[in-house]
């Protein structure tokens, strides 16, 4: 793990700020996609490529990365926004997003992005494929390995069968270089998941599947920080990080409304919250913003 | 009669041919690869010793994972091990894997470009006395659709062996398709093998009538070819095991010389060799075709040899549709 301090604490959230603008700015631009679940995992995005992962922005190649699986491909504007700011590919790239022959596709696809480790989009097959990956690791590399599979979900996938298979098999395979973090927000495109397809309690469902289950507040940088470094620790079981997150985060007339799941905000919406993260909510006057 | 250039074996006509299940191919295929490469996995949903993966299993254990029933986990967690540079090959019966999972082979194996191989056993209505819900007759069509899937249905045990170990080559996504029955030994370890490029069986010069045929299919048709002689029709029989990429090149030269063909699977008659055939001289060169394969309807539990003769699979039916093809070139 990476020193973390108040300096650094401050220069990630000052980060994932930027990350939620670009995220509005792109969705404007694209005039469709999704805008609660980007908000929502802006911060944990951060602290991923700016503090956690063992990556190359410069050289997506680098066999030695750790990998991040996304498995729920919708909330890609996040990835892309934060995947441009840590150097993979131009920041004006953004404005692509979901444009015919753009490199940033509506749903993400490997071939077309260096730097994407799968391509993702139907919902509940990410967790399988990072098992695949550390499975893969362990066997090259040998229990102890420190190449660790981030596997980035929602919780409205949890719905799926195939996120319960895998789930089964990482306890079973007790695969200490796996960890997976759900966005619990809480919302889905018909509703609140409480409604949809109750989940809890989810914490004592992974840990009956043999998981050590960490649960969080995922705007905590404190608190994001050191969830990874204790799933880093842990031995003989695999991880999974429940991120409580506020969906359409920063944004208040976004936050906590499943409307916003799948829709983006058009002109007037986008300028008034570009407004909000550019003022830290009208907590800075100036004109120009 | 036997096309002297193929080396087959030499007792296939006779009434005590030997017989082998193609599934015993892959076992032994799958095997020789572990040892050649150890990039070589193996994955399996509950039924290593049916698909005869429980070679490799015992041979690479740490090689070797047992997902359990769980087809969809099967694919995906194939997909992530082949994105960290392993050559996977996942077995399950071919009604559960690609049947249940087609999605996830979509989207996580040919969209995302991952060279797993799906191994899909007790394939076509041959399987035999466990009936409709386990006989796949539409998984052809299933993989063939999917953008860069290779599909290979071998004709024999030993056929099965070289398409194992040529699949650990080809860098793609592929579905291997085997067959639950013993079936007669047509080629041999000095037949020739190469994915994508099918093999004349028997040709004659008077050949009036291609037969295209894959899988266990493939000795009917050659048991039919023998009877139409004996009635003084020749024809041309042709083993396409790779259904995708489909070797046009020989089916264009064939449709050119004979100018009228039949097609013969263990699959439905819709989306499969048969399809793929017509797909391609449709536009090409079209002559007169018949397809041979189940008639848009489920198996029952039989013996495999009773349901192929009764869903119009027999030898019967293949000199019957190659006599009406003969009608129909004008």
């Amino acid at each position: 793990m990476k020193p973390y301090n108040d300096d650094i604490k401050l220069d990630l959230e000052t980060k994932a700020n930027l990350v939620r603008q670009l995220v509005i700015e792109s969705l404007i631009e694209a005039g469709s996609g999704h805008t609660a679940g980007p908000l929502g995992m802006a911060d944990i995005f951060v602290t991923l490529y700016f503090h956690i992962l063992n990556h190359r922005p410069s050289e997506t190649t680098w066999a030695l990365r750790d990998r991040l699986v996304l498995s729920n491909g919708h909330i890609c504007p996040v990835l892309y926004a934060t995947m441009a700011l840590a150097g993979y590919f131009p920041i004006s790239e953004l404005k692509t997003l979901r444009r015919f022959g753009s490199r940033l596709q509506g749903h993400p696809h490997r071939e077309w992005l260096p730097g994407l480790e799968t391509s993702s989009g139907p919902l509940g097959s990410g967790l399988s494929q990072a098992i695949g990956m550390a499975l893969g690791f362990r066997l090259d590399l040998g229990e102890n390995t420190e190449r660790y599979v981030y596997a980035l979900l929602s919780d409205g996938e949890l719905e799926e069968g195939n996120t319960w298979e895998a789930v089964l098999l990482a306890g079973k395979e007790r695969l200490s270089n796996l960890i997976a973090v759900i966005d619990r927000n809480g919302i889905q495109i018909d509703g609140f998941t409480k409604d949809v397809m109750p989940l809890e309690p989810l914490s004592d469902k992974f840990e009956s599947f043999n998981w050590h289950v960490i649960e969080i507040d995922g705007h905590n940088f404190d608190d994001i920080i050191d969830a990874f470094g204790q799933a880093q620790a842990v031995f003989g079981r695999p991880v999974v990080i429940i991120a409580h997150t506020i969906p359409g985060k920063g944004i208040p007339e976004f936050e906590r409304d499943y409307t916003w799941h799948g829709k983006p905000p058009n002109l007037k919406e986008g300028k008034q919250a570009l407004e909000k993260l550019r003022s830290l909510q009208g907590r800075i006057k100036n004109d120009y913003l | 009669m036997l096309n002297p250039s193929q080396k087959l074996n030499s007792a296939l006509f006779d009434l005590q041919v030997k017989q082998e299940a193609i599934r015993d191919g892959f076992g032994v295929g799958l095997e020789m690869a572990g040892l050649i490469n150890n990039q070589v996995v193996g994955l399996c949903a509950d039924l290593s010793e049916s698909t005869r993966m429980n070679k490799f299993a015992e041979a690479f254990p740490d090689r070797f994972f047992q997902i359990g029933v769980a087809e969809q986990n099967l694919v995906t967690v194939a997909s992530g091990l082949a994105s960290v540079g392993k050559i996977p090959f996942a077995a399950s019966y071919a009604m559960f894997s690609p049947g249940r999972n087609w999605e996830q082979i979509r989207t996580t194996i040919c969209y995302n470009d991952q060279p797993v191989k799906i191994v899909g056993a007790h394939a076509g209505i041959s399987v035999g006395p466990d009936g409709g819900t386990h006989q796949a007759t539409e998984d052809i069509a299933l993989m063939r659709v999917l953008p860069r899937m290779v599909v290979v249905v071998p004709a024999d045990s030993e056929e099965a062996k070289k398409a194992t170990l040529a699949l650990v080559e080809n860098q793609a996504p592929s579905y291997l398709r085997l067959a639950r029955n013993k079936s007669p030994i047509i080629t041999t370890s000095e037949s020739p093998f190469e994915l994508g490029k099918g093999n004349v069986l028997i040709e004659s010069d008077q050949a009036e009538v291609t037969i295209i045929a894959c899988g266990v299919m493939v000795y009917r048709a050659l048991m039919a070819a023998k009877q139409l002689k004996t009635e003084g029709i020749m024809v041309t029989v042709v083993n396409i095991h790779t259904i995708k990429p489909l070797d046009t090149e020989l089916v264009l030269k064939l449709a050119k010389q004979t100018k009228a063909i039949v097609t013969v699977e263990d699959h439905q008659q819709m989306g499969g060799l048969g399809s793929a055939v017509a797909e391609f001289l449709v536009a090409t060169y079209p002559v007169p075709m018949e397809l041979i394969g189940l008639k848009d309807v489920y198996g029952q539990s039989g013996e495999p040899d009773e349901l192929l003769d009764y869903y119009g699979l027999a030898i019967d039916d293949i000199i019957e549709a190659t006599k009406k093809v003969i009608t129909r070139k004008s």
